[in-house]
């Protein structure tokens, strides 16, 4: 491929001098673009921020201000509505038992999904393919067609309101995404390693546990930060499988629409908050991200 | 890598496969249970054949609800791929501003979906949110609650928000993974910004961007929570994507014959697609190493 690029149009001895000059004109317009090319991903980022800074601005507000008046910060920035959340059981027993549910479920993926990615990276089976593809179609599948089995299949087994219920229901798409990502990571650790450690007379168990998660400790990261997020922003399933327990916070957020109209100021402090556990994820695993997705796997 | 044939690793994925199969399988029979059943209640059930999917594929709703679904994958798609890329183009390669950039990118991505729809409800009012209160100082007649077209604008504009910034971190990545080595090849031919684009990292960005328009595409057509809390499906049903059409039948009116039937077909169109995608993918999976011998 690298040869399609080299067009004839270079001259046939290119002297050094000639090729230093090139490089040297490449590199000034280079450096000139950069500093405007700084800007897209600037005007972007902006643009990214704007509405979630409005939502944050609207949370130091009270509602006097957001509806009377239109200011671009809080004039009295006030800590009221966070209050109102940190101070009712019932709104902070919403982000206890998100979070419940999401840490059960990205154990639960990833423990199953370990030695299932390991098959798929090591063995061919008897269909070994065809599991991988379905496997990858639940990830395709769409919640609204799961709702009305699940709450039956849940309610058969007197698991509603569970925070057990929500995690395992969640698994449908967690756990393929898991095998996924994981496969990925482990097809890239040498198979001689496996293969020296059962010479040096290790089981498999201890091999898996002492020397093959070590190796591929960025892969299990990648994996539970995608199914820590997409347990994290799933409503529509965690919402029909609670009632009042174990229901998460997205969905306490609904009671903001009171007889007086919507406590905006409350649900904006909501809506902040439910940001939080996100922006931490993300910061933590910030420098596996990209390599995650370079995989392709998401 | 070669593998070698085992067939005790089924062993290793039976875990998966009971706990998937328990999720996802048994809901599957209910629904097809459904769908070929009539009831007047009382759990008394009746064998209607293939009398629900005659009505749901001869239904207009059906086809409203699946020509809206496709239209708005299509318009997402045409947006977030190419700005996507561009953005992703744009990045530094390197420096202190890339965790930076990454993070405050990938934020969007790890709001709640009912967040997003709520961000945007509040953010698009006229008199309270900035957008909308802006749209509405310099003139603009804009009102997504009762205005058709705005509802739509505000949707996309939302979609884009939401995941414009998986193309980019999908195609940084792909940028990133490109040797150096093509870009001195380049430079030293003298190649014009465009082909570098257009003959190195294009073709280079292939695998990427197959994932990054399937997960768009599969997502979109998923798409229920942020249209269901920003329009509730309106103003009137044009709103009103198959999952929205599909709960508020199911739910809403517990219709089940006639949701069941849909949930299968919906499901249909999607397996479908996932296959070619699978196909595709491990084309593009088996041109890898052939890439990486000649480099």
């Amino acid at each position: 491929m690298a040869d399609t690029m080299l067009t004839p149009s270079t001259p046939k001895d290119a002297s050094g001098n000639k090729i230093d000059i090139t490089k040297v004109r490449t590199e000034s317009s280079i450096k000139k673009q950069r500093s405007l090319k700084w800007l897209v991903p600037t005007i972007y980022i902006i643009l990214l921020m704007l509405p979630i800074y409005w939502l944050t601005n609207m949370s130091f507000k009270t509602n006097q201000e957001i509806l009377s008046s239109f200011t671009l910060w809080p004039a009295n920035p006030t800590l009221a509505n966070y209050r109102v959340i940190f101070s009712d059981p019932s709104w902070y027993s919403g982000y206890i038992n998100s979070i419940i549910y999401v840490v059960l479920n990205t154990i639960i993926s990833i423990s199953v999904a370990l030695p299932a990615a390991y098959a798929f990276s090591r063995y061919r089976f008897l269909g070994d393919k065809h599991m991988f593809f379905w496997l990858l179609s639940n990830r395709m599948a769409p919640a609204a067609v799961f709702v009305l089995p699940f709450f039956q299949l849940y309610s058969a087994f007197g698991l509603i309101d569970t925070h057990i219920a929500v995690a395992l229901a969640h698994c449908l798409f967690n756990v393929p995404l898991a095998v996924w990502i994981l496969e990925g990571f482990m097809s890239g650790v040498p198979k001689e390693i496996d293969e020296t450690a059962y010479i040096d007379g290790y089981s498999f168990p201890k091999f898996f546990i002492k020397i093959f998660t070590p190796l591929i400790a960025s892969g299990i990261g990648v994996a539970a930060f995608f199914c820590f997020m997409f347990s994290w922003v799933e409503l529509l399933i965690a919402r029909t499988l609670t009632t009042t327990d174990a229901k998460p916070i997205a969905a306490i957020m609904t009671r903001t629409v009171g007889a007086s109209g919507v406590d905006w100021g409350v649900l904006a402090a909501a809506g902040v908050l439910t940001i939080i556990p996100g922006a931490l994820v993300i910061y933590f695993v910030r420098n596996y991200i990209a390599k995650g997705f370079a995989l392709g796997r998401v | 890598m070669d593998k070698t044939y085992n067939n005790k690793a089924w062993l290793l994925v039976l875990p998966v496969f009971v706990l998937v199969a328990l999720s996802a399988i048994i809901p599957i029979m209910t629904v097809v249970n459904y769908s070929v059943q009539d009831t007047f209640g009382n759990n008394e059930f009746f064998w209607a054949g293939t009398e629900w999917f005659q009505d749901v594929l001869n239904s207009e709703r059906f086809w409203n609800s699946l020509s809206r679904n496709l239209l708005f994958s299509f318009i997402i798609l045409c947006i977030e791929i190419p700005l996507g890329i561009g953005i992703a183009l744009c990045m530094p390669k390197k420096g202190p501003w890339v965790p930076v950039c990454l993070v405050l990118m990938a934020l969007p991505l790890l709001i709640p979906w009912n967040v997003v729809g709520t961000i945007w409800q509040i953010f698009g009012r006229a008199d309270i949110g900035l957008l909308g209160h802006t749209l509405d100082a310099i003139g603009v007649d804009y009102n997504y609650t009762s205005n058709i077209f705005d509802a739509w604008v505000t949707i996309i504009v939302m979609d884009v928000w939401h995941w414009t910034s998986l193309v980019v971190l999908l195609c940084y990545a792909g940028l990133a993974s490109i040797p150096d080595a093509y870009y001195q090849a380049a430079r030293i031919d003298g190649a014009s910004k465009w082909s570098v684009f257009r003959f190195i990292q294009l073709p280079k960005l292939r695998g990427v961007l197959i994932i990054a328009f399937l997960l768009r595409f599969m997502d979109s057509f998923m798409i229920y929570t942020e249209p269901f809390v920003l329009t509730g499906g309106g103003p009137g049903n044009s709103t009103t994507f198959m999952s929205i059409d599909l709960v508020k039948q199911a739910i809403g009116q517990f219709d089940l014959g006639p949701a069941a039937a849909m949930s299968l077909i919906y499901q249909l169109i999607i397996i479908l697609i996932c296959y070619v995608f699978f196909t595709v993918m491990s084309h593009t999976g088996a041109d890898k190493p052939e890439q990486g011998a000649a480099e």
